[in-house]
């Protein structure tokens, strides 16, 4: 087998794995500590306990996923060395200096995140309990933003030159701010927000299902949605920029994510199919203009085919799959979400039927895969690149035996850590339900 | 040159206070799953879980802010270190991750389940072991060249008596810097009988950590005679150690000022790293990376050490609310908050 023959096989395989399980994490690592912000916020300001429950369990289930992702965050870290040590060699020399800062961000948010979780009964005031959350938020936010920085920084490097092998010229600052960069980091926070937004409506909704505290779940279910939808509607927007980012400077990427393979004008949009001889697409939904306004935002404007690029620069055609997913999904999200508030509004009965409830449960799920798909369309699509243009995945992967028996080690522990994940908040929740919680704070007793 | 001696400094200060957090962290799970064991539970698991439940997550951050300042700093050592401790790297992290998850599932979750516990105290042990084997590479000896590929000789680090030296001092000194530093909280709550006994187990630790320390030096003088000649040069700093060891002791035997008797062991532990430390200049791995050779270029290191002191500024006051909330908070501890 492949993976236990081939290192750099096998270490992209382990990094796919540990990354793809890291996101789920990290992803509710940035975008909770917004939703419980706002919870708290409305909790507090109409002095209603629903919100400020919504508020504080929140936080009690976030706490169990922190941990774990303290964990693969730190995994990640180290398996960055260990996998690819040339590329850090290099990045060492240029890309540090996000990675130090986001230790920084992670151990801020740390603190007060401690400090916050331990203290929901020791402020007279509870505006200034709701003041921590801040820095967590932040925290969190700069965190993904920096980590963004470093990948952006792989898809479009810059701030140095290399000259006879050596890597001269440094500008750490220039490294930071590389072409990519602003739509990446916008497009990775607006969907976290989105997802995290989308994860607790799907809670909201599958509890409203089970027939449990109406009142409670309804709130929830009805803020979740709305924050959803903006973020939603954001993503789509900066998705749009990221197309037009890519058409500039990573042409082949965006055109094996679209099967595009001549270079025309008044290109269509390929969504899905199935790819036949001669490249054809088969089955697939074409778009007419629509991949010239998402490259360039004119419908008659040039987009540059794969066939531009040596067959050894290409990025695998799968990614087509991918973006799909994604795109296919964050349209569904949109839909769901904006019928949703339309039909609140208008007192449309459908969106409290059943079986609107169960397509915003499988909203929640279907927005981590799309995250999933976004990434895996990101990274597979740098292909063969590790360092666009600079370094491939076989210069710089490692030359150490055994990565596959690795591989096998980490995605035990990864099974082990996401069933306790599950398992551990699940218990947590059964053991406090909401009626007991309300109870509890109603008798002005602390949990 | 002032550049390089700065970030090496600054990676051995995180190394240094990894090693004192860390131990405490690993020692403690270590008692708590001992005590489990044992059906001592009642006296101790209380204020262990005290103590480590809000301030677990700094620990970690020592070890992260050490890997990545030394990819910043001296990125060679990225690609020798990385391509060599594939394995007793992953091993570590999957040790960690196992400890990691522990606080998650056990604290905020079920609670007493005694195999996670069992499991949880063994990793406190064995990652301090197979992370020192670190500290035995870097004397050299270990990796050697193959098509222009560092590669590590597991054997030979296998039958090395250093190795098992370094080992047996990594678990000798989380323990007894566990003990000593439990035994001061302990008495701080105010728990007698919990002081009682962590006062027992750093009494007993006290003893192997110093033949355990005093091995290496002349394991070192069969393995590496450069790092050896250099310790001697620097041997007030060693006997400073010795010292203030002594005078641990005493405190402690003596049942007086724990908390001094902690800082007199900080100052131990303190004068030990970095007399071995700077003996151990100006090599990162005897002989393939110097940290003149692989440091960073000049840009990098400016703005590393600038983001260095900013992230210090908002970090040591955020630390200070924390440490204030709960650990010198008397009724916090005491229970009553």
């Amino acid at each position: 087998m492949t993976l236990f023959e081939d290192p750099a096989y096998a270490s992209r395989m382990l990094t796919l794995l540990t990354l793809s399980f890291h996101i789920i994490y990290a992803t509710i690592g940035v975008g909770v500590p917004l939703m419980i912000m706002i919870a708290q916020w409305i909790g507090i300001k109409n002095n209603d306990n629903h919100y400020l429950l919504m508020a504080r369990r929140w936080a009690k289930g976030f706490v169990v996923t922190v941990a774990v992702g303290v964990v693969t965050g730190t995994i990640i870290g180290l398996q960055l060395s260990l996998l690819w040590p040339s590329f850090m060699e290099l990045a060492g020399n240029i890309i540090a200096m996000p990675l130090f800062m986001e230790v920084f961000a992670f151990f801020f948010e740390a603190i007060f995140l401690g400090i916050y979780l331990y203290t929901w009964d020791r402020f007279d005031n509870p505006k200034k309990h709701l003041l921590l959350l801040i820095p967590v938020a932040v925290g969190g936010g700069m965190s993904a933003y920096f980590i963004t920085v470093v990948n952006s920084f792989m898809n479009s490097p810059a701030g140095f030159d290399i000259i006879g092998g050596e890597l001269v010229n440094a500008n750490p600052l220039l490294a930071m701010f590389t072409v990519s960069m602003p739509t990446k980091v916008a497009h990775v926070l607006s969907t976290a927000y989105m997802t995290i937004a989308f994860m607790f409506a799907a809670i909201a909704a599958f509890r409203l299902l089970q027939k449990k505290n109406q009142e409670y779940h309804k709130k929830s279910l009805h803020m979740a949605m709305k924050i959803g939808l903006i973020f939603a509607v954001a993503t789509a927007l900066i998705g749009d920029l990221s197309g037009k980012y890519l058409a500039a400077y990573q042409p082949e990427k965006l055109a094996a994510a679209e099967w595009h393979f001549e270079t025309t004008t008044e290109a269509p949009l390929v969504m899905w199919g199935v790819l036949g001889e001669d490249n054809e697409a088969k089955y697939a939904l074409h778009v007419p203009y629509a991949l010239s306004i998402l490259a360039h935002g004119l419908p008659n404007s040039e987009v540059i085919g794969l066939e531009e690029f040596p067959a050894d620069e290409r990025p695998p055609l799968v990614i087509h799959y991918f973006f799909d997913t994604m795109v296919t999904i964050g349209m569904f999200m949109i839909a769901l979400s904006l019928l949703y508030w339309f039909g609140m509004r208008r007192k449309w009965a459908f969106v409290e039927k059943t079986w609107y409830r169960w397509l915003i449960v499988a909203g929640g799920p279907l927005s981590f895969l799309a995250i999933e798909a976004g990434w895996w369309m990101a990274e597979v699509g740098r292909q063969p690149w590790i360092l666009r243009g600079l370094m491939t995945i076989e210069e710089a992967a490692t030359t150490s035996d055994y990565v596959g028996w690795m591989f096998v080690l980490f995605a035990v522990l990864y099974f082990i850590l996401g069933v306790g994940t599950v398992v551990v908040l699940s218990y947590m929740f059964r053991k406090n339900p909401v009626e007991k919680d309300l109870e509890r704070m109603q008798g002005g007793e602390s949990s | 040159m002032i550049l390089e001696i700065v970030g090496i400094s600054v990676l051995w200060l995180f190394l240094f206070g990894y090693i004192i957090v860390g131990s405490i962290d690993y020692g403690a799970g270590f008692f708590n799953a001992y005590s489990i064991v044992t059906g001592r539970q009642h006296i101790l698991s209380k204020i262990i879980q005290r103590y480590l439940s809000p301030v677990w997550e700094v620990t970690n951050v020592f070890f992260v802010f050490f890997f990545v300042g030394i990819v910043g700093f001296f990125p060679q050592s990225a690609y020798y270190f990385g391509t060599i401790l594939l394995i007793p790297g992953s091993l570590a992290l999957i040790l960690l991750a196992i400890r990691g998850s522990y606080y998650a599932f056990e604290s905020y979750g079920k609670q007493g389940h005694k195999g996670y516990a069992i499991m949880y105290g063994l990793s406190g042990l064995l990652i301090p072991a197979s992370l020192s084997i670190v500290l035995t590479i870097s004397e050299g000896g270990f990796v050697f060249m193959e098509d222009g590929n560092p590669v590590l000789d597991y054997g030979a680090l296998f039958y090395s008596p250093l190795t098992w030296s370094i080992v047996v001092l990594s678990i000798a000194a989380v323990l007894y810097i566990s003990a000593v530093f439990l035994t001061w909280y302990a008495n701080e709550t105010g728990d007698k009988d919990a002081t009682n006994l962590m006062r027992k187990y750093a009494l007993s630790w006290s003893v192997p950590l110093i033949i355990a320390a005093s091995g290496i030096i002349v394991e070192l003088y069969f393995h590496n005679e450069t790092h050896f000649e250099n310790l001697l040069s620097l041997w007030w700093m060693f006997a400073v150690s010795f010292v203030l060891w002594i005078l641990t002791v005493v405190l402690i035997w003596k049942r007086r000022n724990y908390g001094t008797a902690f800082w007199l062991l900080t100052g131990q532990f303190a004068f030990a790293f970095f007399g071995y430390g700077i003996a151990h200049y100006p090599y990162l791995l005897y002989p393939h990376i110097s940290i003149h050779e692989g440091f960073t270029n000049p840009a990098m290191a400016i703005s590393l050490i600038v983001v260095f002191i900013l992230g210090m500024a908002l970090l040591i006051p955020s630390l200070y609310l924390l440490l204030k909330l709960f650990l010198f908070d008397k009724n916090y501890i005491k229970g009553k908050k």
